[in-house]
């Protein structure tokens, strides 16, 4: 016989919740209300201003800079989540006794520092790293040349720091999906390639839309790959941000150009889930 | 069936390739780790453990590697106690907004981690605790409560509710069900949530980046300023130290209840 246990009284619940709400309220509410006010700092005098705005979209190099970041995170996504396809796809139905350890090994590169990884990057594309040592010695190139600074070495460990998220994404997705629909499809004759295009890919999407988002966004926020990998060259909005800060000192527009990332932020999760929406009333 | 034959290598293949990339930083540091040149190459010209012992004796990597210990246990320990606390208040309790409290407690997960570094910038400045070891444990408690929270509630919810029935019907008060049945059965729930925090507070660098980096210096953040001016095996072999050190968490929190639930997929 099941006899309920008394329910506690509300007094407690409010006590138990209170230290967490507070503690939310003071390292996260409270500074980016402060970050929001900071960017609305005028000049001089008390009132609020907008002149930090005014300056960041009057500017065109601002402008330049935030096409920047959209377009290295479009890139990221592009590369990240069709290697992260094939991966989630492998485990998800894989019948190895190695597929814990697999999953866990594609997983686990997410809880290593990313500082760490970048260096690896660093070290691979270096002027006496391994893929100039390489082509050298094949002959391809006479001398080393650098790919370690810019655009291209950024994308490069971006998409390798951001991949276990999109795994970890999609496979979310295609565990919760019928592995027998699959079979059904290929019992019916249908060809490999088929099975792919029109049952395995439509039934996927919600999976890649998620992980497209995660990388999307971790892209556009991330700094210290930009930071260490563009070699000055690589402006995106977070190492704006960063030198807006730390070297100029300007904080008002500091936060102007943080609340801008979060706007864009906004955007895009607010797109995702009106598409991710079209797509499940479709399927 | 030569066919499917190719194929089936072709994609191991392909999966293997995909795999040796997510994992080629890693080795590849692993590699250089035991080189003993002042400059950065590859391949290595020896093999030795000189880098090691000179990371071992570089007073500016031990103070670096305290400093995140503590912060990280601090941060994490912190992260759990309230996390725990508020984590059976959202799962059992019955009041108005507990489904909007839910989402609060897991909002910072969405948040960028630049746009919140540089708000606790401007908070802690005034504050006077830029660059100290307090509000770099304030900063990573906010970044790890929401993983702390979801985990233990997991936990909570698969709690078997009869047991604690039996044990209050057997004369335990509420306090002796909570010690002797409760925590014991939350357990990995609990050191997993813990283990979590750690790991997000001790591999975190774009904050520490924004709020510390003369007094406090975290181990990534030591790595990072490192690697600006120079790059030797010195750093490689401390990179692998600090990957060592995180693989062991990892280990345990897949033993526990899985890496992939843990992280939240």
């Amino acid at each position: 016989m099941r006899v309920s246990v008394r329910k506690q009284p509300s007094w407690l619940q409010v006590l138990l919740i209170l230290p967490g709400v507070a503690a939310l309220v003071v390292t996260f509410v409270f500074p980016l209300l402060w970050l929001a006010r900071t960017s609305l700092q005028p000049t001089t005098g008390h009132t609020l201003s907008l002149h930090a705005y005014v300056r960041l979209f009057e500017d065109s190099f601002y402008w330049w800079v935030i096409g920047r970041t959209i377009f290295i995170g479009l890139l990221c996504v592009v590369i990240t989540v069709p290697m992260a396809f094939p991966v989630a796809l492998f485990l998800a139905r894989s019948q190895s006794r190695w597929r814990g350890t697999l999953t866990a090994l594609a997983i686990a590169p997410l809880l290593t520092s990313t500082v760490i990884r970048t260096y690896g990057w660093m070290v691979i594309l270096g002027r006496h790293g391994l893929i100039n040592t390489t082509l050298v010695w094949a002959g391809i190139l006479a001398q080393p040349t650098r790919l370690d600074n810019g655009p291209f070495a950024t994308v490069v460990a971006l998409v390798e720091i951001l991949l276990p998220y999109g795994i970890i994404s999609i496979l979310s997705h295609l565990s919760r999906l019928d592995a027998e629909l699959e079979q059904a499809a290929s019992l019916l004759g249908a060809r490999r390639l088929q099975v792919f295009w029109r049952v395995l890919l439509p039934l996927s999407l919600p999976g890649l839309m998620t992980a497209s988002l995660l990388v999307f966004v971790l892209a556009i926020s991330s700094l210290v790959t930009p930071q260490l990998m563009g070699g000055g060259r690589v402006f995106v909005l977070a190492t704006e941000i960063f030198n807006q800060t730390t070297i100029a000192l300007d904080w008002p527009f500091a936060g102007a150009l943080s609340i801008t990332l979060l706007a864009f932020f906004g955007i895009f999760v607010t797109l995702y889930q009106r598409i991710l929406q079209r797509v499940e009333s479709q399927s | 069936m030569k066919h499917d034959r190719t194929v089936r290598v072709a994609w191991h293949l392909l999966i293997g390739l995909i795999y040796l990339f997510l994992l080629a930083p890693l080795i590849i540091v692993l590699i250089v780790s035991f080189d003993i040149r002042p400059y950065l190459s590859f391949p290595p010209a020896s093999f030795s453990l000189i880098s090691y012992a000179r990371v071992l004796h570089n007073p500016l990597f031990l103070q670096a590697g305290k400093t995140s210990l503590l912060i990280g246990g601090c941060s994490a320990g912190l992260s759990l106690i309230v996390g725990t606390s508020a984590a059976f208040a959202l799962v059992r309790g019955h009041f108005p907004g507990r489904q909007s409290l839910q989402w609060f407690f897991l909002s910072p997960m969405l948040m960028p981690h630049i746009v919140l570094a540089v708000g606790l910038m401007m908070t802690l400045q005034p504050l006077g605790l830029l660059d100290t070891l307090t509000g770099l444990i304030l900063a990573h408690i906010s970044i790890t409560l929401p993983y702390t929270t979801r985990i233990v509630s997991s936990g909570i919810a698969q709690l078997d509710r009869t047991l604690e029935e039996a044990a209050r019907i057997h004369g335990a008060s509420p306090w002796q069900s909570f010690c002797r049945v409760i925590l014991p059965a939350l357990r990995p729930h609990l050191i997993t949530g813990f283990l979590i925090a750690f790991l997000f507070s001790f591999d975190e660098a774009v904050i520490a980046l924004f709020i510390a980096g003369h007094r406090a210096v975290t181990l990534p953040l030591a790595i990072y300023q490192y690697i600006q001016f120079r790059t030797d095996p010195q750093v490689a072999s401390l990179s692998v130290l600090v990957v060592l050190l995180s693989l062991v968490p990892i280990i345990i929190i897949e033993r526990l209840i899985n890496l992939r639930r843990a992280v939240g997929g």
